[in-house]
């Protein structure tokens, strides 16, 4: 029935389309050629119309750039610095060839346009110019894979200290939990096969490292301390990605994966700054105009966030947590308001 | 039966022999080429609307994500009821739309269709290696299509784990509804569709490399050719991988295999699953996945290397370059699969090593693109639709091969990984350019296939709308990516931050409703030109390869006559005589590879 409806409609459209160029064709003067092949004419056309086209890509390449950049999320980490230079410098790299390679072809395709009588050129080879166009990639990519790679092993290989915080973040059908480890600095033993009651991560209650962990609901992170996290999945595959810290793992069933960060900019501060104050209030303008939404709605205050960035299920897309990031007082303060595994399990 | 045992001496005994085929044999169960590439090129575009069509749901649920459409009640059904889409069938609908775009239009659409019709007529061949297999081969794909669309009536819903069917999520029906018998019909589906790849494949490689007539030297072939066949090896190395992949997938879900599962706790109990591994299965998978892309896009580059060397009458720059480059990119896609999973907890040393592959891949793309630039250079161009597609693929495909080496950096990547930046990047680099390709290769070859000519003016038209709208939806695109925004997200209004993203995200969609409505022109016009069209001439575009030294009228065995011998590569365009006074064959600005070489002439290329 649907399947009718449908194909009746496209052949609505069909035959609207038909009748317009029916009617088209004869307000058209009776024309002497009609083998659907390109004529001078044509050519002319056409090639102008490539013209017009590069001014629109170019235009559009320029509205993007003006209107949509800002759009780009502020770094709020040690290495988000780092990751932003190298991803503007490619950024540009790249933008700069564009700019040139869309221009000639464009710019070729309206300046060699057939005309009667025109020669091309047989041209079929020139091994200097091959080999231009070919070293010229192999130098730059040389030079951005290098750089690439010292970041990449710089960002990835986490080395563990005195100082590091180890926080588990913990994925399942669709939320977040994060585990401290409390006073011994040691995670529990944790698996799924655990899983019972309150014991909802599945923490092994006779391993004593499991007793003072911590299991919160918000992720708080005391600024300017290296965070290490290990993520566990409870059932399928979920990503945890932080934008503002230029991080992203994903969190695999069956087996632990890792991420460490050093958050440098507190909710405090980047709330205050001034990107974020421009945009928020901008964001709130929206909200105010949105009938949708319910009148306590309408108010938004920044806060970081993590997300999940794998589709895990019907409602991957509100599958979120708080991130909290603050001075190292407040987050001691934060944590000994939190109830410990032991204490949680007793009062059950 | 001794009529049958005589060989065939001479080539009029063969066409006089036959019988007169009957409906069913002609346009049913044929064993032509020729009528096996327009069953692919029908089935392909059908295929495309349904996935179109599918993409226009999606566009829509997210421009306007918290209001109620009838259409989604309409199409939908019970997934839409009240007009309000189900967030399960958002993800079905992407599932299935990667899923019919990137196997079912691109591969079988594209690839099925012009390696059929151009193979035995460009190197000068009666037919397939095995017109049977090639038949079997189709009917298979058609199979495949009835089984993945059949899926959208099941009771939970098609597969919606993402085209990637990643599991656990895939394996398990508890984990979401689409991973029930949706997700079964989805293994048959494209099991069968290998099948019919594979069948396909290996007739293409064979013809290629047995079937040329005499003269037709393998560096004599057209670029067509030459990226029909190094496709063709590619699926053949690749996919019988993801066979591999599906078959493990397939136990794990109905025989309590644990290849890619592990300690799983869902709906309150805990899985026996114990020892296997997702990051396995992604292995697998993009080791198909990743050729896959090329499979998509190598024969596209083919069609356009034709096109616009005809249609710029200049031959095209760098031949053996352009040889070169098709196998080195054929070489690398098999080694960087891994880029595609720099954060999914492999060990980091392996994402290194995969950057540096990932960019190499870049070299051979870049004088592809560098090459076809120098090819239009002083040319003569002759701007046919088919010649604007192509140039329009040339723009596309560096566009969104520049943002690939964002990605394939796997420092940047974190950060921009399964966002909108990828879904822009893979668009315009294989969707759009791949998409333009199949386009440019129907308004080129529809004179051959259907002996009639598509209206030119129509498919200017059709370009024009196409362009502007193709690159008006991916560039602002990369922006939201850029912002954070993740893929197969069914609305984004759960996280305030992203409210100011509306606007944009509106403006994508409306781009997007437009190009779509283009594609319209196309359809009527080539529905309209197969019966109505202009009467094709033999060599329409003037072009030098052998397809158009065949009637316009289909025979079975492609030449009435003697099969032609060549004696000169496809690309002698405006060349001229020893004193460069008048091109060779005086008057005619090119020179068919049946042409044997002329005395005031210079050869080149030998």
């Amino acid at each position: 029935m649907i399947a009718l409806l449908i194909i009746l409609v496209a052949a609505l459209l069909g035959i609207t389309i038909w009748q317009i160029s029916k009617i088209f064709k004869l307000s058209q003067p009776v024309e002497s050629d009609d083998s659907q092949i390109a004529t001078n004419k044509d050519n002319e056309k056409q090639g102008k119309l490539f013209l017009v086209f590069i001014v629109f890509l170019y235009g559009l390449m320029i509205y993007s750039f003006w209107e949509l950049s800002k759009f780009y999320a502020p770094g709020a980490s040690d290495h988000a610095a780092e990751y932003d230079q190298l991803f503007f410098i490619s950024l540009g790299l790249i933008m700069f060839v564009q700019v040139i390679i869309q221009f000639l072809i464009h710019w070729f395709s309206y300046k060699y346009r057939g005309q009667k009588g025109r020669k091309a050129l047989f041209y079929a080879d020139n091994d200097k110019l091959e080999f231009i166009w070919t070293i010229i990639p192999v130098i730059t990519l040389a030079a951005l894979i290098i750089y690439g790679l010292f970041s990449w092993s710089e960002i990835m290989n986490v080395e563990e200290t005195d100082e590091t915080l180890v926080v588990e973040i913990y994925a399942y059908q669709f939320d977040w939990r994060a585990r401290y480890s409390g006073e011994d600095r040691t995670l529990g033993e944790a698996n799924v096969r655990f899983i019972e009651g309150v014991n909802q991560l599945g923490l092994n209650e006779s391993d004593p490292y499991a007793q003072d962990d911590i299991i919160t609901t918000e992720l708080h992170l005391p600024v300017g301390r290296p965070v290490l996290f290990k993520f566990r999945s409870q059932d399928v595959l979920h990503s945890a990605y932080f934008p503002f810290f230029r991080s992203q793992m994903n969190v695999v069933p069956g087996m632990i994966t890792q991420f460490g960060f050093t958050p440098t900019t507190t909710s405090k501060e980047i709330r205050n700054s001034e990107y974020m104050v421009e945009k928020v209030r901008n964001i709130n303008e929206i909200r105010r105009n949105n009938d949708n939404l319910g009148p306590d709605e309408k108010e938004y205050e920044f806060e970081y966030y993590l997300l999940c960035n794998k589709i895990c299920g019907v409602s991957h897309y509100n599958m979120q947590m708080k991130i909290v990031v603050e001075t190292e007082e407040e987050y001691q303060k934060w944590i000994e308001e939190q109830q410990s595994f032991g204490e949680l399990t007793a009062q059950n | 039966m001794s009529v049958a045992a005589q060989p065939l001496a001479n080539d009029h005994a063969h066409e006089e022999g036959h019988h007169e085929p009957t409906f069913i044999e002609k346009y049913i169960f044929s064993t032509d080429h020729k009528m096996i590439a327009k069953q692919y090129l029908i089935t392909g575009l059908i295929m495309g609307v349904i996935g179109i069509s599918m993409s226009m749901l999606m566009r829509l649920q997210l421009a306007w994500p918290n209001e109620s459409f009838w259409i989604y009640e309409v199409l939908l059904g019970k997934f839409g009821e009240g007009g309000v889409m189900d967030p399960s069938i958002y993800l079905a609908l992407s599932t299935i739309h990667g899923t019919i775009m990137v196997f079912y239009v691109l591969t079988a659409g594209l690839s099925g269709t012009f390696s059929n019709l151009l193979i035995p007529l460009q190197i000068g061949a009666r037919d397939m290696a095995s017109g049977f297999m090639n038949m079997i081969s189709y009917w298979l794909f058609f199979i495949s299509s009835i089984v993945i669309v059949s899926s959208f009536f099941v009771e939970a819903g098609p597969a919606s784990a993402g085209w990637t069917v990643y599991p656990p999520l895939s394996a398990l029906p508890q984990a979401i509804g689409g991973s029930g018998l949706g997700m079964t019909l989805w293994l048959v589906a494209i099991t069968i569709f290998i099948a019919s790849s594979l069948l396909g494949s290996l007739n293409y490689i064979v013809t290629v490399l047995n079937l040329r007539t005499e003269g037709m030297s393998m560096t004599r072939l057209p670029l067509t050719i030459w990226a029909f066949f190094v496709t063709a090896i590619i699926g053949v190395v690749s996919f019988p991988v993801l066979l591999a992949a599906g078959l493990l997938l397939l136990m794990d879900r109905s025989f309590g295999t644990s290849f890619f599962l592990s300690d799983i706790y869902i709906q309150g109990e805990v899985l026996s699953y114990q020892g296997g591994s997702p990051v396995l299965y992604e292995h697998l998978f993009w080791f198909l996945g990743h050729p896959e892309v090329y499979i998509v896009l190598l024969p596209a580059l083919g069609i356009t290397s034709e096109i616009i060397a005809t249609n710029s009458r200049k031959p095209i720059f760098g031949y053996r370059a352009m040889i070169a480059s098709i196998l080195a990119i054929a070489f690398l896609s098999t080694v960087v699969w891994g880029h595609h999973m720099f954060v999914s907890g492999m060990n980091p040393f392996l994402g290194s090593v995969f950057t540096f592959t990932t960019l190499l891949i870049a070299i051979p793309s870049g004088v592809k693109a560098f090459n076809y630039i120098t090819t239009l250079w002083k040319g003569n161009l002759q701007l046919n639709p088919a010649m604007l597609f192509s140039i329009g693929l040339v723009s596309t495909f560096v566009t969104g091969g520049l943002t690939g080496i964002i990605l394939g950096d796997s420092t940047l990547d974190i950060n921009v990984h399964d966002t909108y930046f990828v879904i822009a990047h893979f668009h315009l680099v294989m969707g759009i350019s791949a998409l333009y390709g199949l386009l440019a290769g129907v308004y080129h070859w529809f004179p051959k296939m259907f002996g009639r000519m598509m209206n030119k003016n129509l498919g200017y038209i059709h370009f024009w709308i196409t362009a502007v709208g193709a690159y008006g939806i991916f560039f602002p695109m990369h922006f939201i990516g850029m912002a954070g925004l993740p893929r197969r997200y069914y609305k984004f209004t759960e996280f305030p931050y992203f409210d100011d993203l509306a606007d944009t995200n509106i403006l994508i969609s409306v781009f997007a409703f437009i190009t779509a409505s283009a594609q319209l022109f196309f359809v009527y016009n080539f529905i309209h030109s197969i019966f109505y069209g202009k009467k094709a001439e033999q060599n329409p575009w003037k072009s030098n390869t052998l397809e158009w030294t065949t009637p316009v009228k289909h025979i079975h065995g492609n030449w009435p006559g003697e099969i032609p011998k060549v004696y000169r590569w496809p690309y002698d365009y405006s060349k001229m005589n020893k004193d460069e006074t008048e091109y060779v064959i005086p008057g005619q600005d090119f020179v068919p590879q049946n042409v044997p070489i002329q005395e005031n002439e210079e050869e080149l290329n030998e």
